[in-house]
């Protein structure tokens, strides 16, 4: 059986206009959305804060809790309703952290014991996170973060473009910028900002396309996602920077397939217009890149679907970001090559760089 | 059989075969006796918010331990002081790293550094600051010092409140130091999470100290509290309409918590309340036998915590070292409270600065719905490859199936936790470890269109893939691993499963469906591949 018939050309490249301002729209409306709420919504575990999930067994409303939790002056508690629909279970979230934590859980129960009775509310899950843990934990996300990045950039480099000389130039001017950022003591979130920075200059002034187009679709499937995080309103937890780092992961993955395939076709095919081979390339290697999106769309559609509220944003954040990550691998990563590819056609020389070392 | 094919096999059975030993303890109720003698027992640990239970990360305010040794060797070195006939006008901690002291002559100051440099090691004048005929002087604390006390405060916490929880009863709690100053503590399964943290968080400190009846209370209230005093309160009445009153007593505890050994709950016989009885050891006994015949008909406060417990007038001299604590406790109240006696009392007080509770029902709702969406989401891809890849596509199936068994197994080998996020995490590979087979499906399908055989198209198709398979699965693998390193809790349980899932996939999908493949077309010469 086959979906995609293997003789199949259509002209990705062609709609790569189309493409790059859709991109671009998406990527635009993600950074001002993250501008017009004062960046991610940030969770308990980033914010600090407490966060304590209830049932009743019977229908109640956001007011009615809030005036429950009046008698402790806490009625300015953000209160949502959690999970399936009819299961009256709610998330009260005390977002201050200017008052003491510890044992505000158990006021926080004790009042809407008194309220709607004890046998009638359930405690199922309490989060409390002090102001300092939450920094903590702020700074322990991001370095994740950057560590991902790091090692991915000296492997994409390193592994796309044959040459871990360059990968270890790479790496040694990233610490630099890093160790000078922090010596200056500034924040980590700039830390990040510049390394991707340092990273994309260095791929540019370099000339390593393959390692460029990765990283340029990394950054866009990362920040979408985000985006939609900030658009559906859903905060941004430990588990959601997991998921965005696997996001990286994948979106590499599925890059990677498409490269690799463009380095076998280009080595093969001497001479002939780079752009024909990149097509090619994304066309052979459709019925893969559709088939694993798939197999991965269904399963994580079905634990966003049948997994519960704990683990709903999580899923969210997979199901964005794989949608986001096979697009991008067609649409995004592979026309970067091209970048340089023109410029070299016109001046004449060398027709397309080529490498043939390795693999 | 060819002798390439015949190892290959073996390897996969062996793989196979050991995996199972290690998933047994998880799978089977009742183990033969004979089991863990000489195979693993460890079973996979559920986390905390599968299994429910509460995770703490308590702050210790070690610069307390430092005060308080502060405070001790003040008291050491007035001693000292009074021996080497040294006559000042102030000795008192200042600051949380040194202690102030005023000298009456000039000349003494060399004494007292003599004085220091003989009998305390730890502690010297500040230099510098102060010139030399400077009446006052600043005994620091080395640097090294306190960050031993620091130290010693944390690991003593851990020991009293790893005790506390031992005789509070909960199975299976893990209690451990982490970073310089913190303590993480996860009780699984814990019913009542209050009485938990009221339990660990209580630094008991035990103190008897005498009321000033030579000093008027009023006029210290006012705010002339006399030198060496404090006014501490008793709470009075139950909660909502509590009264405070104060007391005035000297600072200087005469005895304390350290020389208790034992405490347990007794039953009034007159107003049938609990209190909780206290005995001494024969150190203890005596200072308290001591104090109490030189201060017969004045009162003795029993402080726990700064909070006046009660303060009786002494009647007689008390010997044999017996005390009791009463007060309007509950049962409940008064057994938690001879437990953190029992257990000692922290060395500093800690901060709660991190609490996550599962309640039971949320962790057996999480696992339920986690399986639920894995054998639906798992069906549907099973059903497709079977469907799409034909025979092959049963093969990548059967992969899939080895794939979750091994990382179930490689739960258990490395004694790893699974957590939500994890279980997520093999949800996730379900979806991701398809992606291999998919490469190496594709490209065999390319080799046959080509015309090849199906020998030479599977060769092909394996040997070109392969590098792609590897090049995709590393770069997760990095992501994997950055987040078990930064990882905690629940997040680390996801890098871990997907970590194992990725390896275990590389496995299935490179070398047990090429074993069976190629055993298919070598040794049984299957002509065609439904694919």
């Amino acid at each position: 059986m086959e979906f995609i018939k293997p003789g199949i050309n259509i002209d990705f490249l062609g709609q790569r206009k189309i493409a790059h301002l859709l991109s671009g729209a998406l990527i635009l409306l993600a950074i001002l959305l993250l501008i017009f709420r004062g960046g991610p919504n940030y969770g308990v575990d980033f914010s600090g804060g407490i966060l304590i999930q209830v049932r009743f067994n019977h229908s109640i409303t956001p007011d009615d809790i809030r005036g429950a939790l009046k008698s402790i002056a806490l009625e300015d508690s953000i209160i949502q309703e959690f999970g399936e629909e009819g299961k009256f279970e709610y998330l009260i979230r005390v977002n201050r952290t200017d008052i003491e934590l510890s044992g505000l859980s158990d006021k926080v129960k004790k009042s809407l014991d008194s309220m709607f009775g004890e046998a009638n509310v359930e405690v199922r899950r309490v989060e409390m996170v002090g102001p300092k843990v939450g920094k903590d934990l702020r700074e322990k996300a991001l370095f994740a973060i950057f560590y991902a990045l790091l090692f991915m950039v000296i492997y994409i480099s390193g592994r796309f473009e044959y040459k871990w000389t360059m990968s270890i130039i790479m790496a040694a001017s990233l610490a630099f910028g890093v160790y000078i950022i922090s010596a200056i003591g500034m924040s980590i979130i700039w830390l990040i900002a510049v390394a991707l920075l340092i990273t994309i200059g260095l791929c540019w002034s370099l000339r390593l396309e393959y390692a460029l187009g990765a990283i340029i679709a990394l950054f866009h499937d990362v920040i979408i996602t985000v985006g939609a995080f900030a658009l559906t309103n859903r905060e941004v937890t430990l588990t959601v920077i997991a998921a965005l780092l696997t996001i990286v992961g994948y979106s590499l993955n599925d890059t990677i397939v498409v490269f690799d395939r463009i380095r076998e076709n280009n080595r093969r095919s001497r001479g002939r217009n780079f752009a024909k081979v990149i097509n090619q390339s994304i066309n052979e290697t459709l019925s893969r890149t559709l088939l694993t999106s798939a197999t991965t769309l269904t399963v994580v559609a079905s634990l966003f679907i049948l997994g519960g509220g704990v683990i709903h944003d999580f899923a969210f954040a997979l199901l964005v970001g794989i949608l986001v990550g096979t697009y991008s691998s067609i649409y995004v990563a592979s026309p970067v090559l091209l970048i340089w590819a023109g410029q070299s056609l016109e001046g004449g020389t060398a027709s397309i760089k080529r490498r043939g070392k390795g693999s | 059989m060819s002798k390439k094919l015949h190892w290959q096999g073996l390897i996969v059975l062996t793989t196979i075969i050991v995996a199972l030993i290690y998933l047994t303890p998880t799978i089977s109720k009742t183990l033969p006796s004979w089991w863990p003698n000489i195979l693993p027992e460890e079973k996979i640990h559920l986390g905390l918010d599968l299994k429910g239970g509460m995770h703490l990360v308590l702050e210790v305010q070690a610069q307390k331990a430092v005060e308080s040794h502060l405070e001790r060797m003040v008291e050491d070195i007035k001693y000292s002081l009074r021996k080497a006939k040294i006559r000042y006008q102030a000795l008192k901690r200042s600051g949380s790293d040194r202690i102030g002291l005023t000298l009456i002559r000039v000349e003494d100051r060399k004494s007292v550094e003599e004085m220091l440099a003989n009998n305390f090691s730890d502690i010297a004048v500040e230099s510098g600051l102060f010139s030399e005929s400077d009446l006052s002087l600043a005994l620091v604390l080395s640097h090294k010092s306190q960050q031993h006390i620091k130290r010693m405060a944390v690991d003593q916490a851990v020991e009293t409140i790893t005790n506390r929880i031992d005789q509070f009863g909960v199975a299976e709690p893990d209690i451990r130091p982490q970073g310089r100053d913190r303590i993480l503590v996860q009780l699984p399964g814990i019913k009542d999470p209050k009485r938990a943290i009221d339990i660990i968080g209580k630094t008991a400190l035990l103190e008897f100290k005498l009321v000033d009846e030579d000093n008027s209370l009023e006029e210290a209230l006012r705010g002339n509290i006399p030198p060496g005093d404090e006014i501490l309160y008793q709470a009075k009445g139950v909660a909502g309409s509590q009264r405070k009153i104060p007391f005035l007593l000297k600072k200087r505890a005469v005895l304390t918590g350290e020389y208790l050994t034992d405490a347990r709950v007794q039953i009034d016989s007159q107003y049938n309340e609990p209190y909780v009885s206290i005995s001494f050891d024969s150190r203890g006994a005596r200072l308290f036998e001591q104090i109490t015949g030189a201060n017969i008909k004045k009162r003795l406060a029993i402080v726990l915590d700064d909070v006046v417990n009660s303060a009786p007038v002494i009647q007689d001299r008390i010997s044999g070292g017996r005390a009791q604590i009463t007060g309007r406790f509950t049962m409940e109240e008064a057994r938690d409270l001879a437990i953190v006696l029992r257990a000692g009392a922290l060395p500093a007080p800690v901060k709660i600065i991190e609490e996550r509770t599962v309640g039971p029902s949320l962790g057996r709702d999480s696992i339920d719905k986690g399986l639920k969406s894995m054998i639906i989401g798992g069906l549907i891809v099973i059903l497709f490859m079977a469907f799409y890849y034909r025979f092959a596509g049963i093969l990548a199936d059967l992969a899939l199936f080895l794939n979750i068994f091994f990382i179930a197994a490689g739960l258990a080998l490395f004694g790893a936790t699974l957590t939500l996020p994890g279980i997520a995490g093999v949800i996730l590979i379900i979806g991701m470890a398809i992606d291999a087979n998919v490469l190496i499906f594709e490209r065999i399908r390319e080799e046959l269109r080509l015309g090849k055989t199906p020998r030479a198209a599977v060769d092909g198709g394996y040997s070109k893939a392969l590098v792609t398979v590897l090049d995709a699965n590393i770069t997760t693998l990095i992501a994997a691993l950055v987040l078990f390193q930064f990882g905690t809790g629940p997040v680390k349980g996801f890098a871990v499963t997907l970590s194992i899932g990725i390896v275990a996939s590389l496995f299935t999908a490179l070398f047990i469906t090429r074993v069976i493949f190629d055993y298919l077309i070598i040794e049984r010469g299957m002509k065609r591949i439904s694919i």
